[in-house]
């Protein structure tokens, strides 16, 4: 864990280990050798690697220092980077992912809730109490949906097998298409809700795919039908500009590539029970 | 954060991009007072408001005398300009540009956005200036240029050529434009700029290649680095309710519903927009109290949410991951005995420490509606807000 020793980072290191998860140890510049909570700490990412072996990184950096510490685990050659961050200056991202282009690092986010494997581990800030194992994928731009989304098939009896919380900057690590690929080669996950917002093109990129790779059953929701256009509706990325990123789109490209899509929050459980009968 | 167009001049300007001569005004005194010392024969003026369209909507005058100028100056400050962007309620004039007239030869079209497939910043141009772009694109997209930039390397000069001869200039603005390019692609990447647009972007009979107009706007998250670019920010374009939230980090934006909303997470904040929509009501505002908020925070954001008059029932939708439940009401319950709310409020929620906040709410002897999930609630709200 970047940032492992303040308030949130802290937080969330415990309830990730009390989840299953293996946290090894914390990187704080200036705060290496000594130890936190039984933790060790170390200066850099790259000490934190040779001596545990960690293999993911979750970070809970201040935005001024967060795309700096998003290359440097790259850097280490962590496999797997999780940027919860909110408000990374864009800039700052933009020479991150040059950066990562020719690493082989996943990165998910920034400004995301994460990702857990129901039962198993997470990796982030999604609750683990509110999730149960089952066979549905979740991939969303949206935290507080994601939750929705798995109330709901709670309520319906149904579980999951992985929920990914993408972050709703302009510029993030793993896209829409990026994880249903992934529920694609999962063959545990017989089928995925996909919850996007308005802003950018992602969702219509995923529906392209979708159209011709992907099988299993989607249920998708967009969330911001109702929002004025030219405004940031709280995640820096959800804007229609330009006449561009409207939800009536996004949900038109969905429904042609066969997700089901549903105008309001409160189908998704519903839906997905429908489909699978 | 937007910006008016004499500031973004301004910036284009610092950084070696040719923009008209010109001048604030505040007052027409001062209006008529520019256009002397500007001299020529010809004056533009040009309110500034945060909106596009000004021209058709009677926003930019030319002024044949000083006198003229101070004229058009005092029938624009204070009017309110309605433009296709500004919506029908409009935008009160505040200031106007007061600036050079001058001879064009060609308007051409320049910007610069963030691609967010690509992850690069991009460059578009487009012989068609002076029109609305969105309608060039649609219309004639051929007639549309793009380069998109590696931030590693910069623009690099055979891309700025592309484009030049692309838009068919001939050699002598080619390499102008070469030189223009680049001040405009480093004021994007030093100012944390989310989007650069000179529209047009003049060649002048003299072979000059000015930015007639200019919108530029900048990356909220990055402004904590430009103490300078902040100082632009003008509180007058922006609804007072937002700015108070702005100052206890609340994401609020008022809409024109009578439909007051709380919620937690940006995503969910849009989705309820949408249920109260479909089930028949108008949401007042988005609010996302995000998720660390304390019941403090609960009680700013209602307050804040009350302000609005329009406000005739409030709904209240979390999901409480970090944000527990019981705060969530402690909060709510604290706001409504304190600010002595009168509407009817609907509360759903659910999550971490929902049955805690479920009796807390209960027992506090206030009286809230209950829903066990987004429809119900939904369906409840508009039905109170009706009066029903």
């Amino acid at each position: 864990m970047q940032g492992l020793t303040g308030r949130e980072g802290t937080f969330h290191a415990k309830a990730a280990a009390a989840y299953g998860t293996q946290v090894v140890g914390g990187v704080t510049p200036g705060k290496g050798g000594t130890t936190h909570e039984g933790w060790p700490i170390f200066n850099t990412v790259h000490d934190a690697v040779r001596e545990t072996g960690a293999n993911a990184s979750v970070i809970f950096v201040p935005p001024p220092f967060a795309a700096d510490a998003v290359m440097e685990a790259a850097d280490a050659g962590v496999a797997l980077v999780v940027c919860i961050t909110e408000g990374i200056p864009t800039m700052d991202m933009l020479k991150a992912m040059t950066f990562m282009k020719e690493k082989p690092t996943r990165l998910i986010g920034p400004n995301c809730p994460g990702i857990i494997t129901a039962g198993q581990a997470k990796a982030g800030i999604i609750p683990g109490h509110i999730c149960r194992e089952g066979r549905i994928g979740i991939v969303s731009k949206s935290g507080t949906l994601t939750y929705e989304a798995i109330h709901q098939l709670s309520r319906q009896g149904m579980g999951q097998t992985t929920c990914i919380g993408i972050g709703g900057d302009p510029l993030i690590g793993t896209s829409f298409i990026d994880a249903l690929k992934l529920f694609k080669a999962d063959a545990d996950t017989e089928a995925v809700i996909m919850i996007g917002e308005i802003g950018g093109t992602a969702e219509q990129e995923a529906a392209a795919y979708i159209a011709h790779e992907f099988r299993k059953p989607v249920v998708g929701f967009i969330a911001g039908q109702t929002a004025p256009p030219g405004r940031r509706m709280g995640h820096a990325g959800a804007i229609i500009a330009g006449g561009q990123g409207t939800a009536a789109e996004k949900m038109d490209a969905l429904a042609k590539a066969g997700v089901h899509v549903v105008k309001s929050p409160a189908d998704m459980g519903a839906k997905m029970r429908e489909v699978l009968g | 954060m937007k910006i008016h167009e004499y500031q973004a001049k301004s910036v284009l300007a610092r950084f070696g991009v040719a923009v008209p001569r010109g001048e604030v005004a505040v007052t027409s005194a001062e209006a008529g007072e520019i256009a002397r010392r500007l001299g020529g024969s010809i004056a533009v003026v040009k309110a500034q408001i945060h909106a596009g369209g000004r021209g058709k909507g009677g926003g930019v005058k030319l002024a044949k005398s000083p006198e003229e100028a101070e004229q058009l100056a005092a029938q624009m400050i204070g009017m309110t300009l309605v433009t296709h962007q500004t919506g029908p309620e409009g935008r009160k004039v505040g200031r106007v540009l007061i600036e050079e007239g001058l001879q064009i030869d060609r308007e051409l079209y320049l910007s610069i956005v963030l691609d967010r497939a690509s992850a690069r910043p991009v460059i578009i141009c487009s012989a068609a200036g002076g029109m609305d772009i969105e309608e060039v694109a649609a219309k004639e997209p051929e007639k549309i240029l793009r380069e998109a930039i590696d931030p590693g390397t910069g623009i690099i000069p055979f891309q700025a050529r592309k484009l030049a001869f692309g838009m068919g200039l001939a050699s002598g603005p080619a390499n102008k434009l070469v030189k223009l390019l680049e001040s405009v692609y480093k004021a994007f990447v030093e100012t944390d700029a989310s989007m650069i647009e000179v529209n047009p972007l003049i060649l002048t009979k003299g072979g000059d290649l000015l930015a007639l107009d200019a919108k530029v706007s900048f990356d909220d998250n990055a402004l904590y680095r430009h103490p300078d670019l902040r100082d632009f920010r003008d509180l007058a374009e922006e609804d007072p309710l937002e700015v108070e939230a702005s100052k206890f980090s609340l994401n609020y934006i008022r809409l024109d519903g009578n439909i007051g909303c709380m919620v937690n997470g940006a995503g969910l904040a849009m989705a309820t927009m949408d249920i109260i929509k479909l089930a028949g009501g108008e949401p007042a505002n988005f609010l996302d109290v995000g998720g660390g908020a304390n019941a403090e925070q609960i009680k700013n954001a209602f307050r804040i949410l009350m302000a609005d008059q329009n406000v005739k029932a409030v709904l209240i939708n979390i999901f409480g991951g970090i944000l527990r439940c019981d705060v969530l009401a402690q909060g709510v319950i604290l706001a409504v005995t304190e600010l002595g709310v009168r509407v009817p409020i609907v509360i759903r929620m659910e999550g971490t420490n929902v049955e805690e906040g479920k009796r807390l709410l209960r027992e506090s002897g206030l009286n809230f509606t209950t829903a066990d999930s987004m429809g119900e609630a939904a369906e409840k709200v508009v039905g109170l807000a009706r009066g029903e």
